[in-house]
């Protein structure tokens, strides 16, 4: 038995001194930052291949997303859901798994939020909203949390499952605005019925910007305290780190998997329910546009740091704030910023082997004499 | 087909990576004919040296001479057409294609088109000029671990290759397989087909078979000479130079009360198609059973099986009478260490720190909060008290050599009261001193009243440190005999399942 009363500590904690922590911790900011550049730089030659400007296309994107008050208001208002979307990746990938189908949960999590809203119109909104929030949270987190399940009890890969799923919750909620849920009243759009102001979420006071991203955010911080500061993070850490070492320590990884994912999903749930209730007043097809899969572009730019991820979920909101502006202006079509996002996307998986390959980033490098 | 055997000379090979020296100003000369044994410890640049013959790496500094001519080896393409060829550690075969098909797509001139009525006759009259044959006709799946040896070798022939350098070629045969095969090669060497340098770490295949014997420490050759000159100690102090080893502790105290348990256990082995059956297993406290066997014999599984990844399919396992199921739960209760083989890929996370992998056992023992500051008091303790060497707590796991990763590991299992250590390969690929520390602490352990359970594909090790003897054949217990009794001869026969 090792004693472990004896205080004095043998080796001193940072040999490397301060520079050598910088050293290490700034690599994990520089390569993904580089590596959005590289995204960049190929995303401009794709303008220019079409006689656009580039510089217009950046100038524009900063005047639409990040120039005025009015512009932060919408770019912050479309940060909530991808916040929470990219949460529902960066939990699981922390366990090793790689989940793109947030899009599913914010979809059924929405409508599951708007049919509660509906069906409570009549109580109070001290009960209606807890149990819209709830049911919002329970149906997103059973259906990714599902998704974590079929990949541990039953060997499906993961990123597979979730994005087909994603589908089937697409048209789960077509069927279910379209049929059982409709509103009559909804002719042109089908949706469920809209809610009541008690049961609709306002803006922050002072921001014009709803509450989901005060609580986003707040789910950021949880998020990385859970990871970072708790036990369990650091067993979904070993488990995502080797899963095989993981098992040999007896740690329950079935149940950090389903619980991980299930956590996630239910994030993204969260999303759906402000999406509905701050935003579009209804559950519709309007839920579905994409946040999900940006989401899965943010996390790993943010490296699946729940606090990276939200500056990083902030730029690209930014983006997509300004894709109306570049398409009227620059004569573009819509999906050009999907384009960008595909290019960084490629860009920022090739620069995951970079890790290690740059001696300025190594500690040993910066010892001090 | 070959000409003959040729002789190849290294002169002044230097290698640097980066800032360090893997190969200093290395010369060595392999005689035609001869069989030259390349001794070192892991990390002695044996690799280095003949990865720079072979044109894997282009060396720093130095030259080669192939049959007296001075030869520039640019990449392994160049190294073939001189005539040299190697065989790794672990076979290059396509195990679905049979021997045949396998001989015909090794050439670099394979043709698109293969007319294989005419390739097959030139095979039989290749094979009947050789020493020794493989069935032409045979999946390689379906040879056994000698015989694809020998292929790798026939294979090598048939290239026209005229100097082999053989990567620890008997690391995954049995004593009498490597006799065998060994035996071969020694006689084509005396025959003058080839000449050989061979990589091992087993004095006893250099005293048997070989005729030279050339040392690395640190790079550097610190000795060369006849084998017949050299005893075993010779050799031992050159590959260690000044180091010291710890000395494996007397073996004190008698087996005591019953720990582990296996009874009927049945579980499926990794091909899902056969059943791995332990009828009977019983390991006391202070005692430590060693099972022998040759890799794939359900080792691994049996492994998996005590450390929960695979299912019981029938039969008991009991931990001190009671039924045990493998969870963190059961195995801190009753005090139950895993040293898996490999540790970098079974029981560390290669990228999370030194700290973070040394607090794996117990980092939830105070709750739902970590405690960043205790996981760092016990990770500097550890590190100082089993002598890891690592250039912070802070470094990623992956950043430490072999040794250290398994000091580590050590570190973080052996600490604290251990009623039951189940071990599987602990020293694969360590060098000498990391061994028998690890050795030593295994011994330790058992004369401390601890149970040990040793799975080892080397024999040597089994033999040490084992108070009992069995061996693994085919999924089953195949022998069981205490210390006193056991012989190599008969483990071996076992081993390969011919008794």
């Amino acid at each position: 038995m090792t004693d472990q009363t004896a205080s004095t500590p043998l080796v001193t904690p940072s040999p490397n001194g301060f520079l050598g922590m910088l050293a290490r911790r700034s690599e994990a900011v520089i390569l993904p930052l580089a590596a959005l550049l590289v995204g960049f730089a190929v995303f401009s030659i794709f303008l220019l291949l079409q006689g656009k400007s580039p510089t217009e296309f950046f100038a524009l994107t900063y005047r639409a997303g990040f120039g005025t008050a009015f512009s932060w208001q919408n770019t912050l208002s479309r940060t909530a859901p991808l916040l929470f979307a990219a949460l529902c990746v960066a939990l699981p990938a922390r366990l090793g798994l790689v989940v793109i189908g947030g899009e599913g949960a914010i979809v059924l999590g929405g409508v599951a939020a708007g049919a509660m809203g509906a069906l409570l119109a009549q109580s109070s909104g001290l009960i209606a909203v807890p149990m819209m929030v709830a049911s919002a949270m329970i149906v997103g987190g059973l259906w990714i949390g599902s998704v974590g399940a079929l990949r541990y009890y039953r060997g499906v890969n993961e990123t597979i499952a979730s994005l087909l799923m994603a589908y089937i919750a697409i048209a789960l909620m077509n069927h279910l605005v379209e049929g059982p849920l409709r509103d009559p009243a909804s002719l042109n759009k089908p949706s469920t019925a809209p809610l009541a102001d008690n049961l609709r979420v306002g803006d922050i006071p002072g921001w014009e910007v709803h509450w989901g991203l005060a609580f986003a955010v707040l789910c950021c911080v949880l998020a990385w305290v859970l990871i970072e500061k708790t036990t369990w993070g650091f067993a979904a850490r070993i488990a995502g780190g080797n899963m095989r070492a993981a098992q040999v320590q007896g740690l329950p990884v079935g149940r950090l998997i389903v619980g991980f994912t299930a956590l996630g999903g239910a994030l993204a749930g969260l999303a759906g329910y402000f999406e509905v209730t701050a935003v579009h007043g209804a559950a519709n097809a309007s839920l579905a546009t994409g946040y999900g899969y940006t989401g899965i572009l943010i996390a790993f730019l943010a490296r699946h740091n729940p606090l990276a991820i939200i500056p990083v979920a902030i730029l690209l909101a930014g983006f997509e704030a300004s894709s109306g502006l570049i398409q009227r202006r620059m004569d573009l079509p819509d999906a050009t910023t999907l384009v960008l996002q595909g290019f960084v996307f490629i860009s920022i998986l090739m620069s995951d082997t970079l890790y290690g390959r740059f001696k300025v980033f190594a500690p040993e490098r910066w010892r001090s004499a | 087909m070959t000409q003959g055997a040729i002789g190849v000379e290294t002169l002044h090979m230097t290698m640097r990576f980066g800032a360090f020296t893997a190969l200093d100003d290395c010369s060595i000369h392999i005689k035609p004919g001869s069989f030259h044994a390349l001794l070192g410890e892991n990390g002695a640049g044996k690799s280095t040296l003949v990865k720079c013959m072979m044109g894997f790496y282009p060396a720093t500094s130095g030259e080669m001479l192939v049959d007296r001519k001075e030869a520039r080896i640019d990449d392994p393409k160049a190294a073939h057409a001189l005539g040299l060829g190697m065989v790794y550690q672990h076979f290059t075969l396509v195990p679905s294609l049979t021997v045949a098909e396998n001989l015909v797509i090794s050439r670099e001139d394979a043709p698109s088109v293969i007319d294989w009525r005419a390739e097959r006759a030139a095979l039989r009259t290749f094979m009947e000029k050789m020493p020794f044959r493989v069935p032409l006709d045979r999946p390689v799946s379906a040879l056994a671990a000698g015989e694809k040896q020998k292929l790798e070798i026939l294979k090598q022939l048939y290239l026209g290759r005229r100097f082999l350098i053989l990567d620890e070629p008997t690391s995954v045969l049995t004593p009498d397989e490597a006799d065998e095969v060994l035996g071969h090669v020694r006689k084509l060497c005396a025959d003058g087909a080839i000449s050989v340098l061979m990589i091992t770490h087993k004095f006893r295949e250099v005293t048997a078979y070989a005729d030279e014997v050339s040392v690395l420490r640190r790079g550097k050759l610190v000795g060369s000479g006849k084998v017949s000159d050299l005893s075993h100690a010779d050799m031992a102090a050159m590959m260690m130079g000044d180091a010291t080893l710890a000395t494996a502790a007397e073996r004190t105290g008698d087996a005591g009360a019953p720990i582990l348990q296996l009874q009927q256990a049945r579980a499926k082995d990794r091909s899902g198609l056969k059943d791995i059956e332990i009828t009977n297993l019983t390991v006391h406290a202070g005692e430590i059973v060693g099972i022998a066997g040759i890799s794939g014999n359900g080792q691994m599984e049996l492994m998996e099986v005590l450390t929960g990844q695979r299912p019981l399919e029938g039969g008991t396992i009991r931990v001190k009478g009671a039924p045990y199921g493998a969870t963190r739960q059961e195995a801190q209760t009753h005090s139950v260490r895993y040293l898996p083989e490999e540790p970098l890929q079974n029981a560390c996370a290669p990228r999370m720190s030194v700290a973070e992998n040394i607090a794996f056992r117990n980092f939830d023992g105070a709750g739902f909060w970590l405690s960043p500051r205790k996981m760092r008091d016990h990770a500097n303790d550890l590190v100082a008290a089993f002598k890891v060497k690592t250039a912070s707590i802070n470094s990623p796991m992956q950043s430490l050599s072999g040794g250290n990763v398994q000091r580590a590991v050590l570190a973080r299992e052996l600490s604290g009261a251990v009623d039951l250590l189940i071990i599987s390969n602990p020293c694969f690929g360590l060098d000498f001193s990391a061994v028998s520390e690890i050795r030593a602490r295994i011994m330790t352990a058992r004369n401390s009243n601890t149970a040990v359970l040793l799975m080892s594909e080397d024999l040597d090790e089994i033999m040490e440190l084992a108070d009992r003897v069995m061996v693994m054949s085919e999924g089953r217990i195949a022998y069981d005999t205490p210390i006193a009794q056991a012989d190599i001869a008969t483990i071996g026969h076992h081993m390969g399942g011919h008794a």
